[in-house]
């Protein structure tokens, strides 16, 4: 190939695209829905370390106080909890001002609580502060020997959890990402091969006057690479738009489960749909020409 | 130039298509390869444009070693020579300029060279008024014409015209071969693969004959009636 002639190559390209486009539109389809899945998957998977960081970065406890015990006495265990080792602060929060505070956190929702006062299914707890977060782990287990205390709910176990969820999201993520990202390939394969079938003809006499191989490639390419772009493209706004839906619904019905704005990842998920798009186009568009180049 | 030096080929399927050629066509010449089906013709033009390689003996085309030469090379092999083919393999749906263009395009010659060389071919053809026309519009032995326009655009050193004929009636076959023979006294060496006799013997050239795979004959002048007559 003695130049490049891009415009030639995209002209074809395109052409390529819109001579068989049902199939063109099957494919960017797919593989927008493909990108799509394994995004949110990929934003769960962010979110729930963000959320990690978040409760990892909060030292607070809570201590709930056997049901058993009135609420004066449970009242009166302040001193016991405060001299614990490493605790800075204990708060009384009592099974009526933790009702409360539920049913403000209800919100709209608040009557379902109503006639709860006089069975109140709440504990007192206490709210505990501590001075160092090194001997968190340590603080919790002299907190559970206190007799009185039913059960220690510590950031720790929620971070555990947390974990684990997040481990299951990524094997989930991972398996999806192989399993789509296989979907992608063979249908962008499948849309260049009927691209290369309609132009058999074409292909063998441009081997036959001398054309490289890179140059019959080429415009194959193009229509691999371009269905790849429109398809992370396209993929990104709807992703944008779902997720800006969810943390809105998320946000107004679990405050404390608000999503990271999309404008803290959009960048990365932006390169991330444009790198898995135009791999996966330009890919399966050198599998499909493969074995029309051995003439 | 080109040279087979004792070349063989057998099939995968055990068919020996060749046995042991040996064929010398210098620059500028005008040959005939005649012979019955099966005597080997396809055979030697396919290992001629490197789609095949010989199983023993050596071939030798424009300065290219067929037997090992290489993937990347034989675009470059295929650009000193011109394929006429006698189905003609335009593309339809582009038009006979584009037919033509579309030969440079592949090689990568730059657009204002193509804008130059196409209508001068076209002419030389004398189908530069049907520029614009699709190939389906246009009878056989004008398509035939468009495919040697092809052929030609890229100046290569050798027209290999398999079967060139043999879907046009006499009158347009005469001038086919006419064209051809106009282009080889332009300086390109033109190898015209055959089986119709009368048409060669219209024209005192040299006929190399094959059969079952080896030269039966090479002569100067119209000798290819004789030595079937003679089988």
């Amino acid at each position: 190939m003695k130049r490049l002639d891009i415009s030639y190559f995209l002209r074809q390209g395109v052409g390529s695209i819109f001579s068989h486009g049902f199939m063109s539109f099957a494919a960017v389809t797919v593989m927008m829905a493909c990108l799509i899945i394994t995004g949110s998957f990929s934003l769960v998977a962010f979110n729930i370390d963000h959320m990690i960081a978040k409760v990892e970065s909060q030292s607070e406890i809570t201590v709930y106080i056997d049901e058993a015990l009135p609420t004066g006495d449970a009242q009166a265990l302040k001193d016991t909890i405060a001299s614990a080792a490493n605790v800075s602060k204990a708060v009384f929060v009592s099974k009526e001002q933790a009702l409360s505070e539920f049913r403000k956190e209800l919100g709209e929702d608040s009557s379902l609580v109503d006639g709860l006062q006089d069975d109140n299914p709440l504990r007192n707890s206490y709210r505990i502060f501590i001075k160092d977060v090194k001997f968190y782990g340590e603080t919790v287990e002299a907190l559970k020997k206190i007799p009185q205390v039913a059960s220690v709910v510590s950031r720790k176990d929620i971070t555990d959890r947390l974990i684990k969820v997040r481990s299951v999201v990524n094997a989930v993520s991972f398996v999806l990402i192989v399993m789509l990202g296989t979907v992608s390939l063979f249908i962008i394969s499948n849309t260049v091969k009927l691209a290369t079938f309609t132009r058999r003809e074409e292909i063998a006499i441009m081997k036959m006057v001398g054309a490289t191989n890179n140059f019959i490639r080429a415009p194959f390419v193009v229509e691999g690479f371009l269905l790849g772009l429109t398809s992370s493209v396209t993929a990104f706004f709807a992703q944008w738009g779902i997720y800006y839906y969810l943390g809105k619904t998320i946000s107004a019905g679990f405050g404390l489960f608000a999503l990271v704005p999309f404008s803290g990842v959009s960048q990365t998920a932006f390169l991330f749909f444009l790198a898995s798009g135009t791999f996966v186009g330009t890919a399966g568009s050198l599998l499909a020409i493969r074995k029309f180049l051995n003439v | 130039m080109v040279r087979l030096i004792d070349v063989h080929k057998t099939y995968d399927n055990g068919t020996k298509a060749l046995k042991g050629l040996t064929l010398r066509i210098d620059d500028g010449e005008f040959v005939f390869l005649v012979g019955p089906s099966g005597s080997g013709k396809s055979t030697v033009t396919k290992m001629l444009t490197a789609e095949i390689r010989p199983t023993e003996g050596r071939v030798v085309v424009n300065n290219y070693t067929v037997n090992n030469i290489k993937s990347s090379e034989i675009p470059y092999l295929r650009r000193t020579l011109g394929v006429v083919f006698q189905d003609f393999r335009l593309i339809d749906k582009k038009s006979v300029y584009e037919n033509v263009a579309f030969a440079m395009r592949a090689v990568g010659a730059p657009q204002r060279v193509i804008k130059k060389r196409v209508p001068y071919m076209l002419d030389l053809v004398g189908l530069l008024h049907k520029a614009r026309r699709c190939p389906n519009e246009l009878a056989g032995g004008e398509q035939q014409r468009v495919a040697i326009a092809r052929a030609l655009v890229n100046n290569p050193s050798l027209i290999i015209a398999d079967e060139p004929t043999g879907n046009l009636d006499p009158a347009r076959s005469l001038e086919i071969m006419m064209l051809l023979e106009r282009i080889n006294s332009l300086g390109t060496t033109v190898l015209v693969v055959t089986h119709e006799r009368e048409l060669v013997n219209r024209f005192s050239k040299r006929v190399v004959a094959l059969d079952g795979g080896m030269i039966i004959s090479d002569r100067m002048g119209g000798y290819y009636q004789n030595e079937t007559a003679r089988h």
